[in-house]
């Protein structure tokens, strides 16, 4: 079968930045076609835990994107209504030991001053926050702008909102362009589509569709999993994570690293992340990997000993070598946009990533400065 | 504990493979969820319950005294260990390690709080098959159960689910539980079957590799008729009935496609309905090591082995057959595998007749598959009212709509926007009925745990103490 369709713009991967880069630009009046090779939220988006995080970021540009982000999130939840699962349920980082908890207690100082809210938790209070906490850890932050989405619902219900035409189950096989290099469409495995923009938002798979249109984006994946418990009654109300977290989402290395994330659902399970390895897109189960979730788990609150796991899950972060994910304009092939990159923090940075993308696609200025996001910042470093 | 050989399973295909393995001098260790040997197939009742004749609810009674001896006389040489009321929810293969070095973990029961190891060389997984479960209006009513369910329930407890029973579904199941429930001294009242007899002629030729099948059906067709019960084929229950509790079934006959006719439904009272739609193979363990699975089944070669060096797999897993070929899979399993651990290959010679046994049953489970499918287009009778996940209470409206409106189409997204299978069954259950509802096939799910598992049990690497 082959068709020939013509729009405004081609959006290639329905995940959740997909998702967002549909819905703002056909509020901007565009006309959007959302291509994905696979179903909605098939790929990382389909198998995270939908965090919208502020805590665990440093001050700077991706700080930056995270807090309007949220603003845009706060908005679509109101919109969406309660089939996303939007909780604003906050973060609680605790640290085990009082080195740690200086450590913390800098940070969060840097992050008060660049606009993130910050309540410092003494360890004597630790329990009025999180009453089901392991006891004699050192104290911790609550960070009261944290919250989380269904991911996959959210992604779905944004499509739908958007009126972007759903072509799901086509692959992308090659950005099109003129033979002076600007953006004519895509070409996939059903036919052509036309239009002058195309935007890659194909998440841990960017770097492939932007070799398609003969530039490097060397987005890598880095391998996560997630373990899930039988349904509990609420017992863990915020996302609670150790304070060694932030260090590894930072990390360079290859190596297994986990830190405890665990938090309650709207559903009643209990998500445990969250594991970091650079193992390319090998889907195999890990033992040790989940091992260590629970391990840490199990150390934070001491009541899920008895819990059971019921599955884990895995999945690939789109991660770039400077943690920093790709939004804007490629100055290489005019009409290519990127959208990808946002290693575990995509879901969180979606309605900013796609809002600034709206904004560019309809030549507007955008809400922030998107130069520590320049698709092309590798350049160099590959010469 | 180390082993040469963990043998996960204790029924037909797991016990032969034991048998033959240990006779062949490999040391062998029996992993088994059951609190005795036997499996589904050869379940017994429970001691206290003093049944005198339990023999009466089996055939092939004689075969099972052969395999119990036999396993006893290993157990008290000390070839085999058997350990009962071990849940496995993983093997492992652990990496790192020399070549042939599995963990099977295990949890006790029947609490399944507390972890057992077993190292081994080898591991031959013979982990059965469970139902099939198509859902209905009204199949969430008390008193509705499984024809397999019915069967356990008449093997172990010598209980039957109610006093007046419709059997109902598809598949060679059927009859055994009708004949057994009728011979317990309940009132059968219907047994509908949905799969046309023609089909069954029709693979006259594969069926007739095995001869005593058909000797064997015809024996359930007599029993049948000495207990009056009427049998209806080409039907099908359309609906359950009853508030609170199960009160009355309709029936209605089907067309060629296998869609209902209209103005053929009718009432038949009971307070009980067994059903079955076939079974499937529990591929689990096999996936998570990373066998390789087609179609739902575990792939093996000649001698049973997986592409997996060490694992080999037997009976059901590797494809539903029923018993008589799960001990020959089983039993080639346990020659090859007493070879294979010493280098050698197996003796060809030796197995020849345990080789022929299998081909001949794997054509009549074949022959049986195509004269028993499931019934097409079941999904029509499932209105959007009805529960077709029930760990998570999905109704069949919310995966239409999932499909309709929010572009999910495949399993794991209608899964992901219903919660569909995400329950305590992980969609062992409701699997095939959220793929059909939504019209979509079926996809192979990976469950890294074959069952829930304690998170203290899971963050502790088992000491060597353990292992």
């Amino acid at each position: 079968m082959s068709e020939r369709l013509t729009c405004d713009v081609v959006v290639v991967g329905a995940g959740m930045v997909g998702a967002a880069c549909a819905l703002y630009a056909a509020r901007a009046g565009l006309d959007v076609a959302l291509v994905d090779r696979g179903p909605v939220a098939g790929g990382t988006t389909g198998a995270g835990e939908g965090n919208l995080l502020v805590s665990d970021k440093e001050p700077g540009p991706e700080l930056q994107l995270a807090l309007f982000s949220l603003g845009l999130w706060a908005e679509l939840a109101k919109e969406l209504g309660p089939a996303v699962e939007y909780e604003a349920k906050g973060g609680v980082v605790v640290a085990a030991a009082p080195e740690g908890l200086t450590a913390l207690g800098d940070f969060a100082a840097g992050q008060r001053a660049a606009g993130v809210t910050t309540v410092e938790v003494a360890a004597d209070r630790l329990h009025d926050v999180e009453p089901y906490l392991a006891p004699g850890l050192a104290g911790g932050v609550l960070y009261p702008q944290d919250c989380q989405v269904m991911p996959a619902l959210a992604a779905a219900h944004l499509v739908r909102a958007s009126g972007a035409r759903l072509l799901s189950g086509r692959t992308v096989t090659e950005v099109l362009r003129t033979p002076r290099g600007t953006v004519l469409g895509v070409r996939t495995d059903r036919g052509v589509i036309h239009a002058p923009a195309v935007v890659n938002a194909a998440g841990t798979w960017g770097g492939e569709l932007a070799a398609t249109a003969g530039v490097r984006l060397p987005v890598l994946p880095r391998r996560g999993f997630v373990l899930v418990t039988e349904p509990l009654p609420r017992r863990v109300r915020h996302k609670v994570y150790a304070a060694d977290y932030v260090a590894d989402v930072a990390s360079d290395s290859a190596a297994l690293h986990t830190s405890p994330v665990v938090e309650g659902t709207a559903a009643g399970p209990v998500l445990i992340g969250a594991s970091r390895e650079r193992v390319g897109f090998d889907r195999s189960f890990s033992l040790p990997a989940v091992r260590a979730l629970a391990a840490g788990a199990t150390r934070l609150f001491p009541f899920l000993e008895r819990v059971r796991a019921m599955r884990s899950y895995l999945g690939f972060r789109p991660y770039l070598p400077d943690h920093l994910p790709a939004i804007g304009a490629d100055p290489r092939v005019p009409g290519l946009f990127h959208a990808c990159g946002h290693e575990g923090a995509g879901i969180g940075l979606a309605p900013g990533t796609g809002h600034l993308i709206a904004r560019l696609l309809s030549g507007g200025v955008p809400e922030l400065d998107l130069a520590p996001f320049r698709p092309e910042r590798f350049e160099r470093e590959a010469r | 504990m180390r082993t040469d050989l963990a043998v996960i399973g204790a029924g037909p295909a797991g016990l032969a493979a034991a048998l033959a393995a240990a006779a062949r001098g490999v040391r062998v260790t029996l992993v088994d969820a059951g609190p005795e040997a036997g499996g589904q197939f050869y379940r017994q009742p429970a001691a206290g319950l003093g049944a005198r004749r339990p023999g009466a609810l089996h055939h092939q009674w004689r075969t099972w005294k052969r395999l119990r001896e036999g396993l006893d006389r290993h157990i008290a040489a000390g070839r085999i260990v058997h350990l009962a009321d071990h849940h496995v929810w993983c093997v492992e293969r652990r990496s790192g390690h020399a070549p042939g070095d599995f963990a099977v973990h295990a949890l006790l029961g029947p609490e399944q709080n507390e972890p057992a190891v077993v190292r081994a060389t080898a591991v031959l997984l013979a982990t059965g098959g469970y139902e099939r479960v198509l859902p209905f209006p009204g199949w969430t009513l008390p008193g509705v159960v499984t024809a397999g369910g019915a069967q356990a329930m008449l093997k172990g407890g010598l209980v039957v689910p109610g006093q007046r029973v419709v059997v109902a579904g598809t598949g060679p199941l059927l009859l055994p539980v009708a004949t057994g429930l009728a011979a317990a001294g309940t009132t059968v009242a219907a047994l509908v079957e949905s799969a046309d007899p023609r089909l069954l002629a029709r693979q006259a030729r594969g069926l007739a590799a095995e001869p005593g099948k058909a000797v064997e059906a015809a024996g359930y067709g007599v029993r049948l008729l000495r207990h009056r019960v009427r049998v209806l084929v080409r039907h099908t229950v359309v609906e359950a009935h009853g508030t609170g509790r199960l009160t009355g079934v309709t029936v209605a006959s089907l067309d060629a496609d296998g869609r209902v006719r209209a103005g053929t439904g009718r009432r038949i009272p009971c307070d009980s309905l067994a059903v079955g739609h076939g079974m499937l193979p529990h591929t689990e363990l096999a996936e998570t090591l990373g066998c390789r699975v087609d179609g739902g089944r575990v792939h093996v070669d000649e001698e049973q082995r997986t592409d997996v060096p060490g694992v080999w797999a037997a009976g059901e897993a590797t494809g539903v057959g029923g018993a008589g070929l799960a001990l020959a899979e089983g039993h080639l399993a346990g020659r090859s595998i007493a070879a294979r651990l010493t280098g050698a290959r197996p003796d060809e010679h030796g197995g020849k007749r345990a080789a022929a046994s299998r081909a001949a049953l794997r054509r009549f489970a074949d022959a049986l598959d195509h004269a028993y499918p499931p019934r097409a287009h079941w999904a029509e009778q499932v209105t959007d009212e009805t529960v077709v996940c029930r760990c998570e209470e999905v109704r069949a409206g919310a995966v239409r709509e999932a499909v309709r409106d929010l572009g999910a189409g495949d399993p794991r997204t209608v899964k992901l926007l219903t919660r569909a299978g995400m329950g305590w069954c992980q969609g062992r259950m409701c699997g095939p009925a959220v793929a059909g509802v939504a019209g979509c096939p079926e996809t192979v799910t990976r469950r890294p745990f074959a069952r829930p598992v304690p998170l203290g049990v899971l963050a502790r690497e088992p000491g060597e103490g353990q292992v």
